[in-house]
């Protein structure tokens, strides 16, 4: 009889709740993972894939018996090599976190301590559980850095964290997780805070170090092509609950559940290019820099926006998109060139703007939280510019306020809420109908569906879309995610280091031959395809000693 | 050039600066009292001809600009004058009088500064329990208390109910270390108590600040030891708001502690310059406030480099 391999680690209905305390209402307790059983044998990886409050995250952190915030391991079993680590304390608990389970966050370039060289950190719970002695342990960090193709393996770890790139301490951290030889890895979404065209790389590399090193893993992810990539099995959650758990390949090509269906089919919008028009913004020759600085973050920029059209911005950070709008708008007057806006020359910086030039163009940003009032009501906040611009007031004004919540699909009672007592998606929703409020004639959507999750977005996109057909409004739509521009763009620029290197309608754009740039833009995509950023780093690999 | 190196020397050249300006202040701010110095020396009954021949005499005829050059001059050159009550050089007399002020300030500096951290860091690390609100309830209560109050309570403790100590702290020239150490006990005791809650508060906040970052649950999660993530990850980013803290009260210690320096007859700056303004000796109140004003810029300075070098973006740029 064949050795039945035991299990490395065996989540069995875990529950976790926490205290919420709602503004003006007593604290109650909220359940975030509801009777979720999982197990993982050795070496193998697991993707937990679901939206955001989902319970993913903390899954994963469970099975180092962490549980973040106010958030409590209620019940259930989370057994590691053998034994139950769910109310181990003290020592016990800490000789099994950075040892056995180690972690991998999100946000590498917040997670490392910015004022510690970055192989002090790499080695330290190797040199703090005594596994081996700094000089050998060095020499494993080094190699770890070699595997993950990071510049200068042998003097990388020297560095501190503000001198490398994201995608650069994405791969320490990696490193730092596999450097004491643990036995389970917990991926936080360990790409999603980088550029397509880094996240291709980091993924690759990832996938690499966990084939090679042996190591079991939990990937955390919301995007399942990315997923589809790494993992063995994929357990699906909503609202902190299991809702499919299967091999990768049922999955992804024979989901069970609708829920996992809509996950595998988002970006349905269809949505056919219009025809040419006039403009009704024009940038010509826009070149620009910052006080104090000494190159162009924009260089001789030309774009044209016909009136009720979405113009699609395109490009990694740092490619100047987010420049361009403050340019248009105003918060950073041009060195050079003219921006003309309905028939006329805008003034380069704000205070030479008329108040038609104000209302007429607005923006809605990519965080909405940040972007409303705390403390003002959904109605307060929508109110403002209609009184600002128009001068209504009293009833008047709450008639418009009402038309537009109706605008947004939003009911009746939502002029009375408070912008904490929203969702992320109704928060933009209340973004857009302030913009919209100023009856403008352009909006500035800045990735403004990048913080939301997919079946989120694919809604807000849609209303974009709608209100545009009803209110002949053109968007600047800023984005680094090409499957949103496909969705809603009616022309495309595409950016690099400040400059348009790609500028048509969107077929044109889209149809190859391409530019070497958009190439590689596109190439990064992720797909569900196995396989897939292997396959694009080796074609990438054969051009480059090819030419 | 390093920028470190850059950023130091404008610190310092604007620190000159500083000071320049202060100093014009404080020859105005005295100017401007009624009366001058000839009248102060020959009091309210003087004939205005013996006015006039003072007034001759000590060059205070001259435009104000030129005076406050040459009182600019002499200080540059170490010479601060003459006091007016007894004649007596005022360099010399400051001298020796900064000794024993910078002495006090030192030896309470070296007990509370430490002292305050690792109270800071101790309740950071129990934040909301009770050793975090012990800790506060007690340096609280120590700072509430009016300098006075608390030296009075400490002389009566420590000199009737537990007799170790002398209720006065006279130090003389020739005493040795471990005398003059006996002989500051009790001021040094009431200034710790005075500081303590202040500095140990900011420590705590500053840590619980840096707390809520990610790098704190990575380290966390590293299986650290909460005092290990608190000394290792919290505090080297946190230096920078304790240390302009810190050194705001290092200059308290040295200019703001005249109450301690009466009632404990500790013969030092705040003793000198009180006596001297109330017998309106204003060269002598002059050349102290300047001393004053030089300690606060330079300990500011100090707390601007720390806060500079404790950042690792200036310290290696990219």
């Amino acid at each position: 009889m064949p050795e039945i391999e035991k299990n490395l680690l065996d989540i069995q209905h875990l529950r976790i709740e926490a205290t919420s305390y709602p503004p003006g209402e007593p604290p109650r307790d909220v359940v975030l993972v509801d009777d979720v059983s999982v197990s993982l044998k050795p070496g193998r990886v697991l993707g937990l894939i679901g939206e955001s409050g989902a319970g993913k995250s903390t899954i994963g952190l469970s099975s180092m018996a962490y549980a973040r915030g106010g958030a409590r391991l209620a019940g259930g079993h989370i057994i590691l090599n053998g034994r139950d680590i769910i109310h181990l304390t003290g020592g016990k608990l800490r000789s099994l976190r950075g040892k056995e389970v180690t972690y991998v966050a999100q946000s590498a370039a917040a997670s490392f301590n910015p004022s510690k060289r970055l192989m002090d950190q790499v080695i330290e719970t190797t040199l703090k559980n005594r596994l081996m002695p700094r000089p050998a342990a060095e020499k494993r960090a080094r190699e770890l850095f070699r595997k993950l193709g990071l510049p200068n393996p042998d003097s990388f770890g020297e560095r501190y964290p503000h001198q490398v790139s994201g995608g650069q301490l994405q791969r320490a951290m990696t490193a730092m997780a596999l450097c004491p030889k643990p036995d389970l890895v917990v991926f936080d979404e360990p790409t999603t805070a980088l550029d397509v065209t880094t996240q291709i790389e980091v993924l690759a590399a990832i996938k690499e170090a966990i084939r090679d090193t042996g190591v079991a893993a939990l990937y955390i992810t919301h995007d399942l092509a990315v997923v589809a990539q790494v993992a063995d099995d994929i357990l699906v959650l909503r609202h902190g609950k299991k809702v499919e758990y299967g091999t990768t390949d049922q999955i992804i090509n024979a989901p069970k559940q609708a829920y996992t269906q809509a996950l595998v089919s988002v970006r349905s919008i269809d949505h056919e290019e219009k025809a040419e028009a006039p403009p009704v913004l024009s940038v010509a020759h826009v070149t620009a820099r910052y006080n104090g600085t000494n190159f162009d973050v924009l260089k001789n920029v030309n774009v044209e926006l016909p009136a009720g059209q979405t113009l699609a911005v395109v490009g990694e950070s740092g490619s100047g998109k987010s420049t361009l709008a403050r340019a248009i708008t105003g918060l950073l007057p041009p060195t050079q060139g003219k921006i003309t806006f309905a028939g006329r020359e805008l003034s380069p910086a704000l205070p030479g703007r008329k108040r038609d030039d104000l209302r007429e163009l607005q923006m809605i940003y990519q965080m909405a939280d940040t972007a409303m009032n705390p403390r003002q009501t959904v109605g307060q906040i929508i109110g403002r510019p209609i009184e600002f611009y128009f001068g209504l007031k009293g009833e008047a004004k709450r008639v418009r306020v009402q038309e537009l919540l109706d605008q947004i699909e939003m009911g009746k009672g939502f002029a009375d809420r408070y912008p904490a007592e929203l969702s992320g998606g109704q928060k933009q929703r209340v973004c857009i109908a302030r913009a919209l409020a100023a009856k403008p004639k352009l909006i500035i959507c800045d990735e403004v569906t990048s913080a939301l999750d997919p079946l989120v977005a694919d809604g807000i996109l849609k209303l974009l879309l709608d209100l545009q057909r009803q209110e002949n409004v053109a968007y600047l739509f800023i984005t680094h995610d090409l499957a949103t521009v496909r969705a809603i763009a009616d022309r495309i620029a595409v950016m690099y280091r400040g400059q348009v290197v790609r500028y048509g309608s969107k077929t044109d754009v889209l149809t190859p031959p391409f530019d070497d740039y958009t190439d590689l833009l596109l190439s990064s995509v992720p797909e569900m395809r196995l396989g897939w950023p292997e396959e694009v780093l080796e074609h990438r690999k054969m051009e480059s000693a090819g030419n | 050039m390093h920028p470190i190196l850059k950023l130091v020397i404008q610190r310092v050249a604007l620190g000159c600066l500083l000071l320049l300006a202060v100093s014009a202040v404080i020859f105005l701010g005295v100017e401007a009292l009624p009366g001058d110095t000839a009248q102060a020396i020959l009091g309210q009954s003087a004939t205005p001809q013996a006015l006039e021949n003072l007034r001759q005499q000590m060059g205070l005829n001259e435009p104000a600009l030129v005076r406050y050059f040459k009182w600019l001059g002499g200080v540059l050159t170490g010479d601060l004058g003459k006091s007016l009550t007894n004649g007596t050089d005022i360099a010399t007399a400051i001298g020796q009088r900064l000794g024993n002020t910078l002495f006090l300030a030192v030896s309470a500096a070296v007990i509370s500064v430490p002292l305050a951290l690792i109270l800071g860091l101790v309740a950071a690390r129990y934040a909301g329990r009770w050793p975090d609100k012990l800790i506060s309830g007690i340096t609280l209560t120590t700072i509430s208390l009016p300098e006075f109050v608390a030296a009075y309570f400490v002389i009566y403790l420590l000199t009737q109910v537990f007799p170790v100590f002398l209720p006065v702290s006279m130090v003389f020239p020739g005493m040795s270390l471990g005398a003059k150490l006996h002989a500051v006990a009790l001021p040094v005791i009431v200034l710790v108590m005075v500081v303590l809650a202040h500095m140990m508060r900011m420590t705590r906040a500053a840590i619980l600040n840096v707390m809520q970052s990610a790098y704190i649950e990575t380290a966390e999660l590293k299986g650290l030891t909460p005092m290990q993530v608190i000394w290792k990850h919290a505090f080297p980013n946190a230096i920078a708001p304790i240390v302009s803290v810190v050194v705001l009260n290092l200059a308290y210690l040295v200019v703001g502690v005249v109450v301690v320096e009466v009632v404990f007859s500790y013969n030092a700056l705040g003793q000198y310059l009180v006596d001297h303004v109330t017998k309106r000796d204003l060269p002598v109140v002059q050349a102290v406030g300047l001393v004053f004003a030089a300690v606060y810029i330079g300990l500011n300075i100090i707390a601007d480099v720390v806060s500079i070098v404790a950042n690792p973006r200036l310290r290696h740029p990219k």
